[in-house]
């Protein structure tokens, strides 16, 4: 398994990425952390002409709290995410996502952005940013755009970004209230693509729900926001007879198909089981517990 | 202060390997390590479907491109009348595709090039017209009168079928059926999986063009065997041909076999007169090389109802894929399944083996395992927790209830093994104490009150390892003997060369021990080698755990053979005679007064300088030593889950392993093997599958799709151990390299049915995966 | 269709020209000769090609030699700098964590960025950030224990007060 010839380019700036990408049009491809990309190199499933390398771009992997704005650079790694303790202690969702990304080592080089613009269904970061209703800031030489998350997944593979555009930053409303979140993946193994999993992000007000997020990996065409079980929560208290309705309402979402990882009514049932297991555990973080 | 006496590496010391310095540094020697000058790079073009027929191969643009050296096709290769090779089960299996592709992977071209990306540049450049046929890919479906002919170059072969065997006296155990008060079935599937080593197979073929002399650095558990083989099929002379199996990273099976990127690499440096390397990727190495298993099996019991087992009945049917190339001895047509008796009793058994071509990829390679003995294993373990369950009674109690006796050895089977020891109760015994049985399913019960799922699962197993004896037993019609070379050096230092070979095993360590238990010579003085076939005696190589059995035996006899010279010599040192000659530890002393003693270094130096008139120089010696018997490993596995109803996950929670391997050579080693045997057991039971869908694309081609588990699944083991000898082999030594893998499906997959066993589920078939167990709890109604 | 680079591969600076595909695992066994990183899967699942890049681990097969150029790269080679074993080398072996071998550089590797990081991992800490590597002939169990033995070998030598050292 060895890949195809093609040319590299290693920008130092995201203005000359830009300019690059722009040139290259098509025949471009992205490499961030490289930890999807080069094994589809190696097995020739792609075989793009260009590969503009973004590591040497400096300040694409910061991370920082501002302004109600939670900002995540795009070339933030896995493993980055996982050590966090900011994150673990705000966005739990995604320290616990961060951590069960791939295996210890894929984490260390695979990036945050890099697994959103790959936008493979079965990956993570798609349902932890659907659950925590970020966007995406995509730039281009013409300018840059915001796209929701919810907006951003069009289908297996597919986005919303354009072969000239680089994904540089994801903005995330910073956490309100009480919060607290979970992310549950059911894997055949370590390094494996989540068969089903669920991401919660909860922020609780007097005891009673503010906003509650739930994505959903590895069940539909792309990752999927849980919309009418986020809104069947809103407002309410969080008993059982809540994360039961909500449990339902994620199971009702979910296009799951049959395949070796299980059957369509398996997988619908793991979404509910870990929408409510998730919710409890999101419940208990929101309170000061684990 | 206690002082620590320096280890001398007799048998029963742990000592530490001699073969890691090498490996800690960086420093092993693998195939794909080997780099010689002007040498060339091969890749391999292989079919995209399972069963069609090939029009037209055009290679002229692969051919053109720069950097590629040669292109071969199986047309090619038929003018040199290598386009089809014998397999070791009698059968022939095409090296390069001339009239058909019968699997998915199936070798049809090869690219060879200056440097391996460009090899694999120009593979796509290959056109290819197929003419795409029906697959069949399930060995029932293959057996029906309309299925699409896979072998139809074949004379004579008119359907899928293979073979038909039978074992055991049908008449006998009918009349045990007709008796029984209750019959216990089990229909089960042992699904195909691949041992899948990290290194993957290879090789580098050297052929001189000037002498003809081919030096081939293969990955190969048997260079020997394979050195002949390749004289026949390749039709060189065997003098000239000497295979170099370098270290080897990992076998487990998969590197006994032929393949065909061997033959063509080979044949492609005799051509071009330059070194060829092939290395196959992990894809190729999943679609195309020796697989396992892939039986499906019908049990029936016949049992009283006070638990004792009457007879047994065996069906099975197995997948052989297209061509029937189970590495196998040649008088047996499904391994050594027979030995589905187990460690019970059986007064009467019968078992019926039917083979079947399918469009998928060939082998029947023992995984860890002596020629099926790992089918039959599983298959009486999950029996007996059939029968368990129906019968009302306690697992442990049942086997207890039908075990073979201590006093029974040697145990003639009823299907044709005489079992040579065994102490089957006390290895349970000694696992359900250390488990806390009795606790634990206190425990259950009150779990099930709570509806909760908690099982416990016993695999009480027998194995048959250490083929010869040669009569009976062979390798392509090669004696399954195994042999020891000795070579004392004045100094008292030693060579001991040997006809197995090691691929993680540990053998240059505990070979050493052995030479050091029967002859004193420390551990650490033995230099131990294997696998190059110009510098060691032959031998029929690694795999069914017989290297100790078998290269082990060969060892103690060249030893103590050497000790009977090195007496004599002594004799003469000390001026006494050879009758008053005793020996201990290295040291011949004259009976009555030890205080006069000669060391064995002191008798190597006079081999070479002081010797009794008339005998000859030197202290060296040779064996070829074929085993009177099998050797019968055996113990008890206990393992014990919890499985999450909303989910169908199992957590293994305790895993305790009894073996009993007779004397243990070397216990760190044997521990090291038991460990690396569970875990796999654990992938296979829970994870481990290759499969195919209809038109026989396969599903498990690369390790996204067929699981090894990690260190983070995998559970922790606990091990012990009881000491049964083995009353033929001279240290007492039985095989323990496959023991784990062999019993401990069944005790994983056990535990699972002791925890749903309740509920009305009788089986799920391996890899018992969480998906299978939720929806066999849905439809008992007894899932979250 | 060749790019220069420059990498510091344990310790000592190289330049090489470098087609842009080929693999980092490719320049370390093929140029550099360092055969003692392995390849096993070619899709990052067995970590037997683990190297350090910048003192961090990656696997080998999914990088390109091109992003070496002006950074650091360790092979098990340098394990043994200056002719000694490294603990993690010596615990591998006395603990019996190793059998045929092939995973063991790439296990090591990792072993020692756990332990550059967490000195003083438990057993479930060591199993999860070795799950990045497989291990066929182990499971697992002796080379959870050579890790536990080298924390503890390194602990006890650093805490050698400095000048006990000198001289032996």
């Amino acid at each position: 398994m060895l890949p195809a010839p093609f040319e590299y380019h290693a920008p130092h700036t995201t203005e000359e990425t830009l300019e690059l990408l722009d040139q290259l049009g098509d025949e471009g491809k992205v490499l961030a952390g490289g930890q999807s990309l080069i094994p589809l190199l190696k097995l020739r499933f792609a075989s793009p002409a260009h590969l503009v390398d973004v590591n040497r771009v400096p300040g694409l992997d910061v991370i920082e709290e501002r302004d109600g704005v939670l900002r995540i650079g795009a070339l933030f790694r896995h493993k980055a995410a996982e050590r966090s303790t900011m994150l673990a202690s705000r966005y739990p969702v995604i320290a616990e996502a961060a951590g069960q990304v791939a295996d210890p080592i894929v984490r260390n080089r695979g990036t945050v952005g890099g697994s959103l613009a790959h936008a493979d269904p079965a990956g993570d970061w798609g349902s932890v940013m659907l659950a925590l209703d970020a966007e995406f800031v995509l730039q281009s030489k013409s300018g840059r755009r915001s796209v929701k998350a919810r907006d951003f997944f069009s289908g297996p593979f597919s986005t919303a970004l354009q072969p000239n555009e680089l994904l540089t930053e994801i903005r995330i409303p910073a956490a309100q209230g009480r919060t607290g979140g979970a992310y549950l993946k059911l894997e055949r193994k370590v390094g494996d693509f989540a068969t089903v999993a669920v991401a919660v992000h909860l922020q609780m007000d007097d005891g009673k729900v503010r906003s509650a997020g739930i994505g959903l990996t590895a069940v539909g065409a792309q990752n999927l926001k849980a919309e009418q079980a986020e809104a069947a929560l809103r407002g309410r208290p969080l008993d059982d007879a809540a994360i039961n309705e909500a449990a339902e309402l994620a199971a009702a979402a979910a296009e799951p198909k049959a395949d070796q990882r299980g059957s369509e009514a398996y997988k619908r049932n793991v979404v509910r089981v870990f929408t409510q297991r998730g919710l409890r555990r999101a419940r208990e973080r929101a309170r000061g517990g684990a | 202060m206690a002082i620590e006496t320096p280890l001398k590496g007799f048998v029963g010391e742990s000592i530490k390997r001699k073969e890691d310095d090498r490996f800690i540094r960086g420093k092993g020697n693998y195939v794909d390590d080997i780099t010689l000058p002007g040498m060339l790079h091969m890749a391999i073009l292989r079919s995209p479907f399972a069963h069609a027929r090939i029009r037209s191969i055009d290679a002229s643009a692969a051919q053109a491109l720069p950097g590629v050296v040669a292109v071969v096709t199986g047309e090619l290769l038929a003018q040199h009348k290598l386009a089809w090779m014998p397999t070791l089960s009698g059968d022939t299996q095409a090296v390069l595709a001339t009239d058909k592709v019968r699997f998915q992977g199936q070798e049809v071209a090869c690219v060879i090039a200056t440097d391996p990306y460009v090899a694999r540049d120009a593979l796509p450049l290959i056109e290819v017209d197929y003419e795409v046929l029906p697959a069949v890919v399930d060995p029932h479906k293959a057996l029906q009168p309309d299925a699409p002919l896979i072998r139809d170059e074949k004379e004579g072969q008119t359907s899928n079928h293979i073979y038909h065997w039978e074992a055991g006296d049908k008449a006998k155990t009918e009349e045990a059926f007709a008796k029984a008060d209750r019959v216990v079935t089990l229909e089960t599937f042992y699904p195909r999986c691949h041992p899948s080593p990290v290194e993957t197979c290879g090789i580098v073929a050297d052929v001189n063009p000037a002498t003809g002399h081919a030096t081939l650095y293969l990955t190969s558990q048997a260079p020997h065997a394979h050195r002949t083989l390749f004289a026949i099929v390749a039709g060189l002379p065997e003098q000239n041909i000497r295979i170099i199996s370098p270290d080897i990273g990992g076998g487990f099976g998969n590197k006994v076999p032929i393949y065909p990127g061997y033959v063509v690499a080979t044949a492609a440096s005799l051509l071009i007169g330059k070194p060829v390397k092939w290395v196959e990727d992990r894809s190729e190495n999943l679609i195309s090389t020796g697989f396992a298993r892939d039986f499906h099996m019908k049990g029936e019991m016949a049992v009283r109802n006070d638990g004792r087992i009457l007879g047994l009945r065996v069906k099975l049917l197995s997948d052989n894929g297209a061509f029937y190339a189970d590495a196998q001895p040649s008088k047996v047509r499904a391994g050594l399944f027979h030995i589905v008796t187990g460690s019970y009793d059986v007064p009467a058994a019968h078992v019926e083996a039917d083979g079947a071509y399918t469009n998928k990829a060939p082998g029947g390679v023992a995984y860890r395992c002596s020629f099926r003995v790992t089918e039959a294993s599983y298959l009486i373990e999950r029996l007996v927790e059939t029968a368990a369950i129906e019968l009302g009674k306690d697992p442990a109690d049942l086997r207890i209830k039908n075990f073979i006796q201590p006093d029974q050895f040697p145990y003639k089977s009823a299907t044709g093994f005489e079992y040579d020891s065994g102490q089957y109760e006390k290895a349970l015994r000694l696992a359900l104490e250390k488990v806390g049985y009795e606790d634990l399913r206190k425990e259950q019960a009150e779990k099930r009150k709570k509806g909760e799922l908690m099982g416990i699962g016993i695999a009480s197993f027998t194995e048959v390892v250490g083929a010869g004896p040669g009569k009976h037993y062979d390798i392509a019609g090669l004696r399954m003997f195994d042999s020891a070379e000795l070579r004392v050096h004045p100094t008292g230092k030693a060579i001991l060369k040997l006809g197995v070979r090691s691929q993680g095993q540990g053998h240059e360590t505990t070979f050493a021990q052995i030479v050091a238990e029967e002859l004193g010579i420390p551990a650490a003085d033995v230099e131990v080698q294997e696998g190059d076939t110009d510098n060691t005696p032959y031998g029929l190589g690694t795999y069914a755990s017989r290297s100790t059995p078998v290269g082990g035996a060969a060892t103690a006899v060249v030893s103590r053979k050497l000790r009977d010279k090195a007496k004599k010599i002594a004799a003469h040192l000390l001026e006494a005679s050879d009758e008053d000659i005793e020996f201990d530890h290295g040291k011949f002393f004259v009976r009555g007064s030890p205080s006069k003693s000669k060391t064995i270094q002191d008798v190597a130096f006079a081999a070479y300088t002081n010797l009794p008139d008339g005998m000859e120089a030197g202290l060296e010696g040779v064996t070829y030593y074929d085993p009177p018997n099998f050797t019968f490993p055996f113990g008890t596995y206990l393992v014990v889950v919890d499985i999450d109803r909303g989910t169908g996950q199992v957590k293994v929670r305790r895993m305790v392993a009894v073996d009993d391997c007779g004397v243990r050579i070397n216990p760190m080693i044997v521990e090291g093997q038991i460990h690396g045997g569970l875990a796999e057991g654990f992938g296979i039971a829970f994870m481990q599958l290759i499969t195919f869908d209809e038109e026989g694309n396969c599903l498990g081609s690369n390790f996204t799709d067929y699981l090894l588990p990690t260190s983070w699944e995998t559970p922790k083991f606990e091990t012990y151990e009881t000491v049964t000898p083995s009353p033929h082999h001279p240290i007492g030594a039985k095989g323990i390299g496959e023991s784990a893998t062999v019993g401990s499906p069944a005790a994983f997959v056990n535990a699972v049915i002791d925890a749903v066993g309740h509920l009305g589920i009788k089986n799920i078939d391996m890899p018992v995966t969480s998906d299978k167990i939720w929806t066999a709890l849905q439809a008992a109604g007894a899932a979250e | 269709m060749g790019r220069p680079i420059t990498v510091t591969v344990n310790g000592e600076k190289t330049s090489a020209e470098v087609e842009p595909r080929l693999l980092l695992v490719h320049f370390i066994r093929e140029r550099l000769r360092l055969t003692g990183t392995h390849i096993g899967c070619d899709t990052t699942h067995c970590g037997a090609c683990t190297v350090l890049f910048d003192g961090v681990p990656v696997k080998s097969c999914t990088m390109l030699a091109v992003q070496a150029d002006g950074r650091q790269l360790t092979t098990v080679e340098a394990l043994h700098a200056g002719g000694a074993l490294h603990p993690i080398q010596a615990a591998f072996k006395e603990e019996h964590g190793l059998q045929c071998g092939f995973c063991t550089p790439g296990m090591m590797m990792s072993s020692f960025a756990l332990l550059a990081e967490n000195p003083d991992p438990t057993e479930e800490e060591i199993r999860w950030a070795l799950s990045g590597n497989i291990c066929r002939c182990t499971g697992y169990m002796n080379i959870v224990k050579a890790v536990r033995a080298a924390a503890v070998q390194m602990k006890e030598a650093a805490a050698v007060p400095a000048g006990a050292a000198t001289g032996s």
